[in-house]
């Protein structure tokens, strides 16, 4: 399996009839079975995907993003340091001029406690995240819900931020 | 990648002895005396915190050697981002041993590492030069890892690169010799991803990276496998595992071992479960003749583990290693005593064959190992199921089939044709993988008869450095 699946022809940006997903992780983070787990799961349910692959240093998930114009971002982390690099990956996107906002979202298990931190979670959302995936049994099938939620692309970025914070249970969808 | 004369060449002149201190040699003792090495994966950031877990762990019921696992900012090469987590007080996931100050790793080490309680360096780097210095400045000469296993599952170096660093880090670590310490370097290779990579491969990556290690001067080496699906195809890898070893490692002057890790990937969520799968490794590593096993706590499923709860799994993985010792010897079952031991399962098993025939394809590629081991990849004579790494091919793909044996779905270049009948191609769906991947933690929970261990168990998280 190749990080790429969607090839990107030079300076065009391809059909789309599904939004285009950028997958990818935190810069500490080396894990990637969440990223080919995810990878399979969006390209079942019919999207593009470009998969980053592990370890993404904040600059290159920007120039990805300039790149591929994701129609979403999500990030995915197990590592323990998650909410803190993704803070960090999410306030360098969104302080990059020439990128509009789109949605993104992250996930997995973002702290080396399994203590819940609602706190932590409103600390990503306001940073940028617009939606944050606690670990637990129902976050597949609230992913897959937030995934169908995404605008279909118009060439431009859906501009609104929907909030779909997942408390630490798990269970509560927006 | 440069080209090194080390890699191409014969080993140096034949130690006279081993020598009697260092990592190996304690491991050698353990073994005449006929007990198994177990050792966890601990880190921690702040260094009283670390000095505990060294502490607990050499203070445990066992015979044990302690682990210094680095935190992830430093295994990326990201020293200043370490620096930060320590100065605002971050929770590191490990010691930043290249950036904490000399006189903290002195204090956190002080009485505890030394001849009879040797500590291994864990890091998952493919850029450790910075990390080989570190450990020797702090006194320590014990370390892992490997060009092709802590490049390719873990980061963005390329392979090239990775190789070229991993050759200048043994020219770090070989030189010890001359100081009358004995450096030693242990694989990762058969570890590859955690899970679902197929165990001939395993075994021949680990087999590679031995032979890499001893080509540019490192003499005292260990070769890893982690514990699988199955237990029947995991004793077969181990011993072909041995068998590779021991045809292809020089034979005077090289001192190696087997460790054996248990189960890296996705863990039972029950305490019953997750005792239960240490329980198994401790058979394995017992009935295969390993030397050395790294254990697991019963909270891998949900969060890095606390110091008491990796003291509680040395304990219980050395309990259960005499126990199986035990039973076997009252059943006459054979036991594996020694590293000269025959192996005790099939010799010319499935896993064997596959594996040596891996092995050969990639000796055969280039006289250079490091070149070779590129050139591998490039063609997919080596390809890791799953592996995102664009060094890897990426066409190889494994399942698991009925009786929770890891088999080849698809071989891509793998020259493994002549061997290996792989299943008709239908590609592994979400759903599949997430099956396979949770195979291991279902199989041990039912056979659990009590609670979830609490909180919920994420079905991607693994055992890999942090």
């Amino acid at each position: 399996m190749r990080g790429v699946t969607t090839e990107t022809p030079p300076g065009a940006l391809p059909e789309r009839t599904k939004p285009l997903v950028l997958i990818s992780t935190v810069a500490s983070d080396a894990h990637t079975w969440n990223l080919v787990f995810l990878q399979l799961l969006v390209e079942e349910l019919g999207h593009p995907v470009v998969n980053l692959g592990p370890c993404v240093p904040e600059e290159l998930l920007a120039q990805a993003c300039r790149e591929h114009r994701p129609d979403l971002l999500v990030m995915s982390s197990v590592n323990g340091h998650g909410f803190r690099d993704g803070l960090s990956a999410i306030r360098h996107l969104r302080a990059q001029p020439d990128l509009d906002p789109f949605p993104a979202a992250i996930g997995g298990k973002l702290s080396t406690s399994d203590s819940d931190d609602p706190e932590r979670v409103r600390e990503l959302v306001e940073a940028g995240f617009d939606a944050v995936f606690m670990d637990g049994s129902a976050a597949v099938s609230t992913f897959r819900r937030f995934l169908a939620s995404v605008e279909r692309p118009t060439g431009v970025h859906p501009p609104q931020h929907r909030q779909w914070t997942v408390p630490l249970s798990g269970k509560a969808a927006p | 990648m440069t080209s090194a004369p080390a890699l191409v060449g014969a080993p140096a002149a034949p130690a006279a002895r081993p020598p009697e201190a260092g990592f190996a040699a304690f491991v050698r003792r353990a073994r005449a005396r006929g007990e198994l090495v177990v050792q966890p994966r601990m880190g921690f950031g702040s260094p009283a915190l670390m000095r505990a877990g060294l502490r607990a762990t050499r203070d445990a019921e066992a015979t044990t050697v302690g682990t210094l696992t680095l935190d992830s900012y430093t295994r990326v090469g990201d020293l200043a981002a370490a620096r930060g987590a320590a100065a605002d007080g971050s929770d590191l996931n490990g010691y930043p041993l290249v950036t904490a100050a000399a006189h903290d790793t002195r204090w956190m080490l002080g009485g505890l590492a030394g001849p009879d309680f040797p500590v291994q360096v864990r890091h998952g780097s493919a850029v450790p030069q910075d990390i080989f210095r570190a450990l020797v400045r702090a006194g320590l000469d014990a370390t892992e890892g490997g060009p092709v296993s802590y490049c390719l599952p873990y980061g963005r170096v390329p392979l090239s690169t990775s190789l070229s660093n991993w050759t200048d880090s043994c020219l770090i670590l070989a030189p010890l010799r001359e100081q009358g310490r004995e450096p030693h370097l242990e694989t990762f290779g058969g570890c590859m991803l955690g899970q679902l990579c197929p165990p001939s491969q395993l075994v021949a990556i680990s087999v590679l990276e031995a032979l890499f290690f001893t080509r540019l001067g490192v003499r005292s080496v260990s070769a890893s496998y982690a514990q699988q699906t199955s237990p029947e195809q995991d004793r077969e890898a181990v011993a072909a595992l041995r068998r590779l070893c021991t045809e292809l490692l020089p034979r005077d002057s090289v001192d190696w071992h087997i460790v054996i890790y248990a189960y890296m990937g996705v863990f039972p969520g029950t305490v019953g479960g997750a005792r239960a799968l240490l329980r198994s490794a401790a058979e394995l590593a017992t009935l295969t003749g390993a030397e050395r096993l790294i254990v697991k706590t019963v909270v891998e499923s949900r969060r890095i583990p606390t110091i008491a709860e990796n003291a509680d799994a040395l304990e219980l993985a050395a309990r259960s290693a005499e126990n199986v010792r035990g039973a076997a010897k009252a059943l006459g079952a054979r036991v594996d005593d020694a590293p000269t031991a025959a192996p005790a399962t099939d010799a010319d098993s499935q896993v064997y064959q596959e594996a040596a025939a891996l092995v050969e394809a990639v000796l055969n590629l280039d006289a250079d190992l490091g070149r070779a081991l590129a050139h591998a990849f490039r063609c997919g004579y080596l390809d890791i199921p799953y592996c995102l790494h664009p060094d890897n091919a990426g066409r190889a793909r494994s399942y698991l089939d009925t009786a929770g044996r890891l088999q080849w779905a698809e071989l891509g270049s793998l020259p493994l044709r002549h061997l290996v009948r792989a299943r008709s191609a239908a590609p592994v769906t979400s759903g599949e993988l997430l099956t396979a991947l949770g195979y291991v933690q279902r199989t041990f929970d039912s056979m659990a008869d009590d609670d979830p261990a609490g909180g919920s168990h994420d079905a991607t998280a693994q055992g890999e450095p942090r």
